[in-house]
């Protein structure tokens, strides 16, 4: 549409919300963040807010859908109401189910699932502000979640997109970026292998931009598992450092 | 799906209440640790997050433009819902509102109506035709108890917070919502003929009746619901009303501070 008079990237390669091709909008994860969940990640990423919770392995209900050779993984992705500009009917949509099963399959490659015949390890995903990105945001957040809450897996997923702005291939759209960007390229894979786990592409590519795009993204991922990570560690560290924390709070 | 407690639970609970006590070491009319958080979401007209010990809410309001009730022409229209989704217990189940959120969403909802903290005449824009649209979504995000407080006092917080986006609606410049009176709900609990305030998760599961009071901050009652199959007698009713406006008076100071 009004892409002439919108300019979403200049001459020097810089975007409007000032970033340059390759960079990632800020991403912070905290682990462990709801004391009903077994486990939990709230992540922010850019304007983005979204919250993950695990429950299991617990019972599958219905019992009609147990399998009895392994877990079954249910992920639902769900956006509240007040998470976008124009109020979202809540429940869910045609977009948000098929967000949930792709979700799911991913997350199915990552759980150790013929651990826990009958049983359903559950993920819920709480997108309480959207701003680009949420698909991406959610599956890496699951990831801390699931790893919080202690289901052996045998990796985490880190996800990000890649897309095309203005004609060049960039990192990580922003709001007014994927509204008026000409292609879209959310992936997920598990950085330590390579292993592609989730895959959707909408717009415009040549073979050599799904190329630029891929490897954009590929290396971002890398950067987004440091990230989860090391919010991991931060959860797991405070019960050996907190004497020391407080100590510290106390003298400032 | 109901939640569950363990009889050993069930039974120490019921001998600590006896003697007055409770399970975290609080007063029987001591409130948990309040955290209000406002403008939390970026993307809604107000918000606000409220930790109430470990139960976690978020409210969000969005405002549109849209046609009256034609039996209130001249009025704007608050629309209240919430979701307790299954992210916040492990009992909770998706799909449709069930009873216990409509309930949950109502007596909030009467509350803020009922003690008129909008005033709905000012949210008309053409009588008859165009009025402010205003809806409350309440999140649940950590259920550990008395969610009937922790969701009225984030509405009233994110109502506080709440600009109206008059621009995108080419209707003048934005400006925050007019609030004219600060009410807040406090809801108590009965066990075993001892009333207590502001319950844990274990304690809600044990009670017996439930009394949900909101005041302004005139000291004025502007609604009350009774919950579940026990019984109050009429002193008490009077003396949770008593502690009620103490409690609110309390919360309002708090809210106020968020305010300036």
């Amino acid at each position: 549409m009004a892409e002439e008079e919108l300019k979403l990237i200049d001459e020097k390669g810089i975007r409007n919300d000032g970033r340059k091709f390759d960079e990632l909008r800020p991403i912070k994860i905290e682990a462990g963040v709801l004391k009903r969940a077994d486990g939990s990640a709230f992540l922010e990423w850019g304007e983005n807010k979204v919250m993950a919770a695990v429950y299991g392995p617990r019972e599958m209900h219905p019992r009609h859908a147990q399998d009895p050779s392994r877990a079954v993984v249910q992920a639902r992705y769900n956006m509240a109401a007040f998470s976008v500009p124009d109020r979202k009917r809540p429940g869910p949509d045609r977009r948000s189910v098929e967000i949930s099963k792709l979700m799911s399959e991913a997350l199915e490659e990552i759980i150790f699932v013929e651990h826990f015949p009958r049983a359903s390890i559950d993920i819920f995903v709480e997108v309480l502000e959207a701003s680009a990105g949420t698909r991406c945001a959610a599956l890496t957040a699951a990831s801390v979640a699931l790893a919080d809450a202690g289901i052996p897996m045998s990796d985490m997923i880190a996800s990000c997109a890649a897309g095309k702005i203005g004609g060049k291939v960039v990192l990580d759209l922003g709001k007014k970026e994927d509204n008026f960007g000409q292609a879209d390229v959310p992936m997920g894979m598990v950085p330590t292998t390579g292993k592609i786990t989730l895959l959707q592409m909408d717009g415009n590519l040549t073979m050599e931009e799904y190329k630029q795009a891929m490897e954009l993204a590929m290396d971002a991922c890398k950067e987004i598992y440091k990230i989860q990570r090391d919010a991991l560690k931060r959860r797991y560290s405070t019960s050996i450092s907190t004497f020391e924390e407080t100590n510290d709070m106390e003298e400032e | 799906m109901k939640e569950l407690i363990s009889k050993i639970t069930k039974d120490y609970l019921f001998r600590l209440i006896k003697d007055g006590k409770r399970l975290d070491g609080r007063d029987l009319l001591e409130q948990r640790d309040l955290d209000i958080e406002t403008g939390w979401i970026g993307t809604a007209e107000g918000s606000a997050r409220v930790h109430l010990g470990d139960t976690d809410v978020i409210v969000g309001i969005k405002m549109d433009v849209g046609e009256p009730f034609p039996d209130t022409p001249e009025k704007g229209v608050m629309i209240t819902s919430a979701e307790l989704i299954p992210m916040a217990s492990p009992k909770y189940e998706s799909g449709p509102p069930r009873e216990d959120a409509t309930e949950l969403a109502r007596v909030v909802d009467r509350g803020i109506r009922e003690g008129e903290v909008m005033d709905v005449k000012k949210l008309c824009i053409k009588k008859g035709e165009k009025v402010w649209l205003v809806f409350v979504d309440m999140h649940i995000l950590d259920f550990d108890g008395n969610l009937f407080d922790a969701c009225g006092i984030a509405l009233m917080a994110a109502l506080m917070n709440t600009i109206v986006p008059a621009e995108r609606h080419e209707l003048g410049e934005d400006y925050p919502l007019p609030v004219e009176h600060v009410v807040v709900p406090t809801t108590f609990y009965k066990v075993k003929d001892q009333i207590m305030l502001d319950v844990r998760l274990e304690e809600e599961m044990i009670a017996d009746a439930r009394l949900t009071v909101a005041t302004n901050e005139n000291g004025d009652i502007v609604a009350m619901q009774k919950g579940l199959s026990g019984v109050f007698e009429y002193e008490e009713t009077i003396s949770c009303i008593e502690e009620s406006k103490k409690i609110g008076d309390e919360l309002r100071k708090q809210l106020d501070k968020i305010k300036s």
